[in-house]
C-alpha cells in the first residue's frame, strides 16, 4: 500500500502558528454545530412533550423537566428493549452468515475460471447497482411464500442482498493471495474446505472486517427490507422508532425524543470502541467498491 | 487444483447462489416482468403491456418526485464533495485535534436514516417555529431540510476518502510544485486536486447513489409532506406499491424506470471521472 508512506512520519505543519490558531477555532465552531444536533434531542428528551416543540432550544426547568418520564413512556409504547435485541440478533447473524459464505464463494468463484464462475461475477457486481425498490415487492412476496418472514428467514435474504458487494470485494483480494501455499497445502493432502480456512481465511482476515463492519452498519440502520419481511411483529429499531410516529393522531414528541437518544447510545458506544476499524473499513471499502 | 476444488461447488458456492436467486435474481427478472403486468400478488399477473408506463410518465406525483430528486442529487454532491473536500484539507496539516476533529465529523454517518430523519426534524421545525412555519407547509423548507440532513450524514464519510487521498500524494511532487515556484491556489488545482481524482470518483459514485435512493431520511422527515410534494423517487415508489389500491403494476414500472436511471446516471459518472485519473 503507497499510503503508508507519509502517513507514520509526523505531517510537516504547513502552515504558520497563527493559521494553525484560525483553523482550530473554526474547525472547534464546526464540531459544535455538528455536536449540536444530539444535543438538542438529549436536551429535549428530558422535557415534558408539549414542551418540545414550540421551543426546542429552550434548556428544560422547573416547570419543563419531565425527569425520565419521557423513556418510561418510549419504552411502554414502542418496545424497544425487545426492538433492540431484535436489531442485535439479525444484525450479528446476517454479518456472520455473509462473511462466511461470500468468502467461500468468491474464493470459489476466482479459484476455478471457466465461463460461468466470470458470468456469476458480473452479476454479483450487477446487484451492487440495483435500487431496492426494483425487487422489494416480488422479493417480500417471494419471502412470504417461502416462510422467510421471520428472524432467521431474514438472514438468508440479507445474504442474497448482501452477497453484491460482498463477493465483489472478496473477489479483488483472493486475487491478491498467492496461489502456492494453496497448492503446497494441497499436495500435503488437505481438502478444499479444510485448507480454505486454515490457509486462505486467515490471509483474508482484515478484508472480512472491513466487510463485516459494512454490512453492520447497513443491516442496523435498515428499515424498509424488515418492515416489508417482518412488519410490526418482530420490530427492529428503526421500525420501532417509525412506529411511534405511525400512530393516530398527534406524535408524542417527549417519546420520541426518549427513543432516539436510546436508538443512537448503542451506536455512539459501538463507534468510540471500535473507531480505527470502522474508519480503516469504510476508507478500504470505498477505495475497493 | 482447479479441478479438485471445482467438485466442492456444492459446499462454496451453493449457498450464496440460492439465497441469491431467491432474494435477489428470481426477484428482479420478476419485476422485469410484472412491469407489463396488472396484479395485486405476484401470483395473479396479467399482461398489459406498457399499459404501466404510460400511466407513470402520465403520473404528476412521479415527475415532480423525479425534478425533486434531480434537483436534490446536484446541489448534495456539490455541496457536500466541496466542504467535504475543504475540510480534509483542513485536516491534513497536521495541526492539534485532528483525530478529535475526525471522529466528531464522522460519527453522524453511523446513525440510520429513520433516527436522523426524527432529528431534523425537531431542528428545522424548531427553527422554522420562530417564523411561523414548519416542514409540512412547503416543499422548498423539505429540500433545503433533506441538503443539511444530507451534508450533516455524509460529509464526514467523504472527508475521510478525501484525507486518504491527499495522504497519498508523494509529498516529493508537492515539494517540487513549490521550488518550481507554484503558489497555493496553483498547486491546489495543478498538482492536489488531479492527484485525487480516484477519490473524487469514489465520493462523486456514493453520494450520487445515495442521494438519489434516498428513502429513510425522506419518509422520516416530511414524508412527502405537504401531500406529495417532497416526496423523491424511492418514496413516490413506495407510496405507489402500497398506498393506492391497483397501482401495483405501475410501482413496478416505476421501479424499473428508476433502476434504468441509477443505473445510467453511475456508470456514466464512472466513465467520465476514471478518465479524468492521473497516476500518482
Amino acid at each position: 500500500m503507497k499510503a503508508k508512506k507519509n502517513r507514520n512520519e509526523a505531517p510537516a505543519l504547513e502552515v504558520s502558528k497563527s493559521t494553525q490558531a484560525v483553523m482550530i477555532v473554526v474547525l472547534a465552531i464546526l464540531s459544535l454545530v455538528f455536536l449540536m444536533p444530539i444535543f438538542v434531542v438529549l436536551m429535549n428528551s428530558f422535557k415534558g412533550k408539549f414542551y418540545i416543540s414550540d421551543a426546542p432550544f429552550a434548556l428544560p426547568d422547573g416547570e419543563t423537566f419531565a425527569g425520565l418520564t419521557n423513556y418510561i413512556d418510549g419504552v411502554s409504547k414502542t418496545g424497544l428493549p425487545s426492538a433492540f435485541c431484535y436489531s442485535l440478533f439479525i444484525t450479528v447473524f446476517s454479518v456472520l452468515v455473509i462473511v462466511f459464505f461470500t468468502s467461500m464463494i468468491a474464493w470459489y468463484i476466482t479459484r476455478v475460471k471457466t465461463w460461468w464462475t466470470k458470468m456469476l461475477y458480473y452479476m454479483f457486481a450487477f446487484a451492487m447497482i440495483v435500487p431496492f425498490q426494483m425487487v422489494m415487492f416480488p422479493m417480500s412476496k417471494i419471502a412470504n411464500i417461502l416462510r422467510l418472514d421471520n428472524p432467521v428467514g431474514i438472514l438468508v435474504v440479507y445474504l442474497g442482498f448482501g452477497a453484491g458487494l460482498s463477493v465483489f470485494m472478496f473477489c479483488g483480494f483472493v486475487k491478491a493471495v498467492p496461489i502456492e501455499m494453496e497448492e503446497a497445502a494441497m499436495i500435503d493432502g488437505s481438502s478444499p474446505i479444510k485448507m480454505f480456512f486454515l490457509v486462505v481465511f486467515p490471509m483474508l482476515k482484515p478484508t472480512a472486517i472491513t466487510i463485516a463492519i459494512l454490512n453492520a452498519m447497513w443491516i442496523w440502520n435498515d428499515y424498509l427490507l424488515p418492515y416489508l419481511l417482518l412488519g410490526t411483529d418482530y420490530m427492529t429499531i428503526p421500525i420501532a422508532i417509525q412506529y411511534l410516529q405511525g400512530g393516530y393522531g398527534s406524535i408524542d414528541m417527549g417519546a420520541m425524543m426518549a427513543m432516539l437518544v436510546l436508538a443512537m447510545i448503542p451506536i455512539i458506544v459501538f463507534y468510540l470502541l471500535c473507531q480505527k476499524h470502522i474508519i480503516k473499513g469504510v476508507t478500504a471499502g470505498a477505495v475497493k467498491g | 487444483m482447479q479441478k479438485a476444488i471445482k467438485k466442492y461447488f456444492p459446499v462454496f458456492a451453493l449457498p450464496t447462489l440460492l439465497a441469491f436467486f431467491i432474494s435477489f435474481l428470481l426477484p428482479f427478472l420478476m419485476g422485469c416482468y410484472l412491469s407489463f403486468c396488472e396484479f395485486t400478488t405476484v401470483t395473479d399477473a396479467e399482461f398489459v403491456g406498457i399499459e404501466n408506463y404510460l400511466k407513470a410518465f402520465q403520473d404528476e406525483n412521479f415527475l415532480n418526485a423525479l425534478i425533486f430528486t434531480v434537483k436534490f442529487t446536484i446541489v448534495s454532491v456539490l455541496s457536500i464533495n466541496i466542504l467535504a473536500f475543504f475540510l480534509a484539507l483542513a485536516l491534513t496539516k497536521g495541526i492539534k485535534g485532528t483525530n478529535l476533529f475526525r471522529t466528531v465529523f464522522f460519527m453522524p454517518n453511523l446513525i440510520g436514516g429513520i433516527v436522523l430523519g426524527y432529528i431534523w426534524q425537531l431542528i428545522i421545525n424548531g427553527v422554522l417555529y420562530k417564523f411561523g412555519a414548519t416542514l409540512s407547509l412547503d416543499a422548498k423548507y423539505g429540500f433545503w431540510g433533506l441538503i443539511v440532513l444530507m451534508n450533516w450524514q455524509m460529509i464526514g464519510y467523504m472527508m475521510i476518502i478525501y484525507v486518504a487521498g491527499i495522504q497519498n500524494i508523494s509529498s516529493d511532487i508537492i515539494e517540487a510544485a513549490k521550488i518550481d515556484g507554484a503558489n497555493k491556489v496553483q498547486t491546489l488545482f495543478r498538482v492536489t486536486i488531479p492527484l485525487v481524482m480516484p477519490s473524487v470518483t469514489i465520493c462523486l459514485f456514493l453520494v450520487l447513489t445515495n442521494s438519489f435512493k434516498l428513502f429513510d431520511q425522506n419518509l422520516a422527515l416530511t414524508a412527502g409532506a405537504p401531500g406529495r410534494s417532497s416526496s423523491m423517487l424511492a418514496l413516490d415508489i413506495f407510496d405507489t406499491f402500497y398506498g393506492r389500491n391497483g397501482w401495483e403494476g405501475v410501482g413496478q414500472a416505476k421501479a424499473v424506470v428508476f433502476f434504468v436511471i441509477v443505473a445510467v446516471v453511475a456508470l456514466t459518472q464512472l466513465y467520465f471521472t476514471r478518465r479524468k485519473e492521473v497516476e500518482n
